[in-house]
């Protein structure tokens, strides 16, 4: 479960990659002057994830997080960008070649509460994906394969759970039968949306760790959504922070969280309880005042989404979002208050020592 | 030996459903009494019901139960041979609506777009169209007669209304992970929309066939009432047409007219209780809380023997 050292993060080629995604949601209304409204859920937005490594994705409610969930796990169609299997763009389409592409990529979702289709046993749940791939040919394969499914995600005694129903089990349970389900066709990719928010709290931890040992396992390529900061450090090697739709600010976890660039990264940071960022500097408790609240995204704000709750906001902002400025170690980030493209004014000084010390620091 | 068990608890399950709830104990016991009728009613009853006798108008006597028609026809027989046809063409029909219903309204509800709203349309013209008028001109203009154009008619004027409410079902349905979770998988549509969704539609689908089935057995009663039904055949309806050609309420012939009407009012009022159960059980909030068993749970019990005995004699 260590978290690699950066230069492994690109020897691993991406198994699934997105580039320039943008979804739109038209709004259904008739307006008889104009055109017609849309939500923009997701602008622009890039991201690759690799086998054996985690990307979080993180930021608030209605950020456009479980969108590009969706976009991935090809629920919905973007609106325009590419999204790249094994460096192949997927062809918008169905049947099939749908089909082959959801044997790769799985999803968990959010619920586990409504996730599971309350009419039908655990067996059913497994045994579908499995027969849909064409992964077992007997009835008695079919159990072995459910048998074994139960136990890596550690529900035993399986001989029980495999008759159970979604209501005879707990929130922990189903989420660990859900992960199962995505599982059972051996993905390549797996797309988790906030997988542990509904959960009750004492049992996060196990949902995590469950995931992040399956991800070690499998190598699997790992999208894990979360409003949670915190968790994403735990979890993933790379982070990336969403707003209002837009991308701010990506790069290694330790970095990111470490040394926010972005005004909204460092907003969401002070606003977690964890005591090493808000200790972070002088020994001193820092948090920012929040201010407004995410705006409308049928209306988004001009330029940088988050200019009207930015401290630091200018003229400039209102009228264009900034390109996107490169720190040492992969870390970037939307904001002219680093430039505005191109590598950072002031490089930062040699990472590589911090990070590793970070390391030590997340792993004890 | 896994397959025996399986319908042991299947009939466990079945008959849990029927006792946990007194209303649908009640309908159960009155429909399943109609239904043993209809189908082991003929076997019993010797006699032909069309054959004219010299008893003219007769009250019910120890020779005729329910006494005779104007024909001298035997009224209990007709009844119990007439149970057949009505309580067959009801269910069938109910049975065929709802099928239409369950169809239009769940793809209607899944796909959406245009398909969505071309089924919306004809499903709100079928809605709006005055049913009975409808039904007596298809009765009268189509080409064949008998039962299956009350058949047809049944159906055509139906469907919309159980399409309608299964539509706002599904789309409620829809919205639900497991659905997303089903096409993440890589499920088809045809598989989601009848593995997926319609399964957690069920108690809905059978309350709407229950009182598709009141509808129908009304619908057909109605339409043989003003002869438009196979007048050569014998059901209640056609029983009641002819007491009405034949004056019986005039003649003070109450056992002509009151069965046939009286069985229909009971094996309606039967599916009434049956839905209203099994809306209680499917839906919490309607339930009450439950009584202390009394008197009525004895009533029941008797039912029971009586719905046995039945059996037995068979």
């Amino acid at each position: 479960m260590s978290i690699e050292q950066p230069a492994a993060r690109d020897a691993a080629a991406p198994v699934l990659e997105a580039r320039n995604l943008r979804k739109y949601f038209p709004l259904r209304q008739v307006r008889v002057l104009g055109g017609q409204n849309v939500v923009h859920a997701v602008e622009d937005t890039s991201l690759a994830l690799r086998p054996g490594r985690a990307l979080a994705l993180v930021g608030e409610s209605g950020s456009g997080k479980s969108t590009i969930a969706r976009l991935l796990a090809r629920l919905y169609e973007p609106t325009s960008g590419v999204i790249a299997f094994r460096g192949e763009p997927v062809k918008p389409g169905k049947g099939r070649a749908l089909r082959a592409y959801r044997h790769h990529v799985q999803m968990v979702f959010q619920d586990p509460f409504s996730s599971l289709n309350p009419v039908h046993s655990v067996r059913y749940h497994l045994a579908r994906p499995l027969r849909l791939h064409k992964l077992v040919r007997s009835k008695q394969e079919e159990t072995e394969h459910i048998l074994a499914l139960l136990n890596r995600v550690s529900l035993s005694p399986a001989e029980q759970f495999i008759h159970k129903y979604p209501h005879q089990l707990s929130g922990g349970q189903r989420q660990r039968v859900a992960i199962a389900h995505a599982l059972a066709a051996r993905p390549d990719v797996l797309l988790a949306d906030e997988p542990v928010s509904m959960l009750d709290v004492s049992i996060r931890l196990d949902i995590l760790n469950l995931m992040l040992r399956l991800k070690d396992e499998e190598q699997l390529a790992l999208l894990f959504i979360t409003h949670d900061i915190a968790s994403a450090r735990y979890f993933a090697e790379d982070t990336l922070v969403m707003y209002a739709g837009q991308t701010v600010e990506g790069g290694p976890s330790e970095e990111v969280i470490q040394r926010p660039k972005h005004p909204y990264t460092q907003l969401l940071l002070s606003a977690a309880p964890d005591p090493d960022s808000m200790l972070a500097e002088n020994g001193q408790v820092k948090t920012l005042p929040a201010r407004g609240e995410i705006p409308s995204l049928i209306k988004p704000p001009s330029g940088c989404r988050f200019h009207p709750r930015c401290p630091h906001a200018m003229l400039v902002c209102r009228q264009r979002f900034p390109e996107r400025t490169t720190f040492a170690d992969g870390h970037w980030t939307h904001c002219f208050l680093y430039g505005d493209g191109g590598a950072a004014a002031t490089p930062a000084p040699t990472q590589s020592s911090d990070v590793s010390m970070n390391d030590n620091s997340v792993n004890p | 030996m896994q397959t025996s068990s399986r319908f042991a608890q299947t009939l466990q399950a079945l008959w849990r459903l029927v006792t946990l709830n007194r209303k649908v104990t009640f309908g159960f016991a009155i429909v399943g009494f109609f239904l043993l009728m209809a189908l082991f009613g003929p076997l019993i009853v010797r006699g032909d019901p069309t054959a004219f006798g010299d008893d003219i108008l007769d009250p019910p006597s120890v020779a005729h139960w329910l006494g005779t028609n104007l024909s001298g026809q035997d009224v209990f027989t007709q009844l119990v041979v007439g149970a057949r046809a009505s309580i067959a063409l009801g269910f069938i029909a109910g049975g065929i609506t709802t099928i239409i219903s369950v169809a239009v309204g769940l793809v209607s509800g899944y796909y959406g777009g245009l398909l969505d709203e071309i089924f919306q349309l004809a499903t709100n013209v079928f809605l709006v169209l005055p049913t009975l008028p409808l039904a007596i001109l298809l009765a009268v203009y189509l080409p064949f007669n008998g039962t299956l154009t009350l058949g047809i008619v049944i159906v055509v004027t139906g469907w919309s209304w159980g399409a309608r409410v299964l539509r706002a079902q599904t789309l409620s349905v829809c919205t639900r992970d497991y659905v997303e979770a089903a096409r993440a998988r890589g499920e088809g549509s045809l598989r989601i929309i009848f593995f997926e969704i319609f399964p957690n539609e069920v108690a809905l689908v059978a309350a709407e066939l229950l009182g598709t089935i009141i509808y129908a057995i009304l619908a057909e009663t109605g339409l043989e009432y003003i002869g438009l039904g196979n007048l050569n055949g014998i059901s209640w309806g056609t029983m009641l047409y002819f007491a009405q050609n034949g004056s019986a309420l005039l003649q003070g012939a109450w056992w002509w007219f009151l069965p046939p009407g009286l069985c229909i009012a009971l094996l309606g009022a039967g599916l009434a209780f049956l839905n209203y159960g099994i809306d209680e059980v499917a839906n919490p909030k309607l339930r009450k809380e439950a009584r202390p068993r009394t008197a009525l749970r004895k009533v029941i019990l008797r039912l029971g023997l009586r719905k046995a005995a039945v059996k037995e004699a068979a």
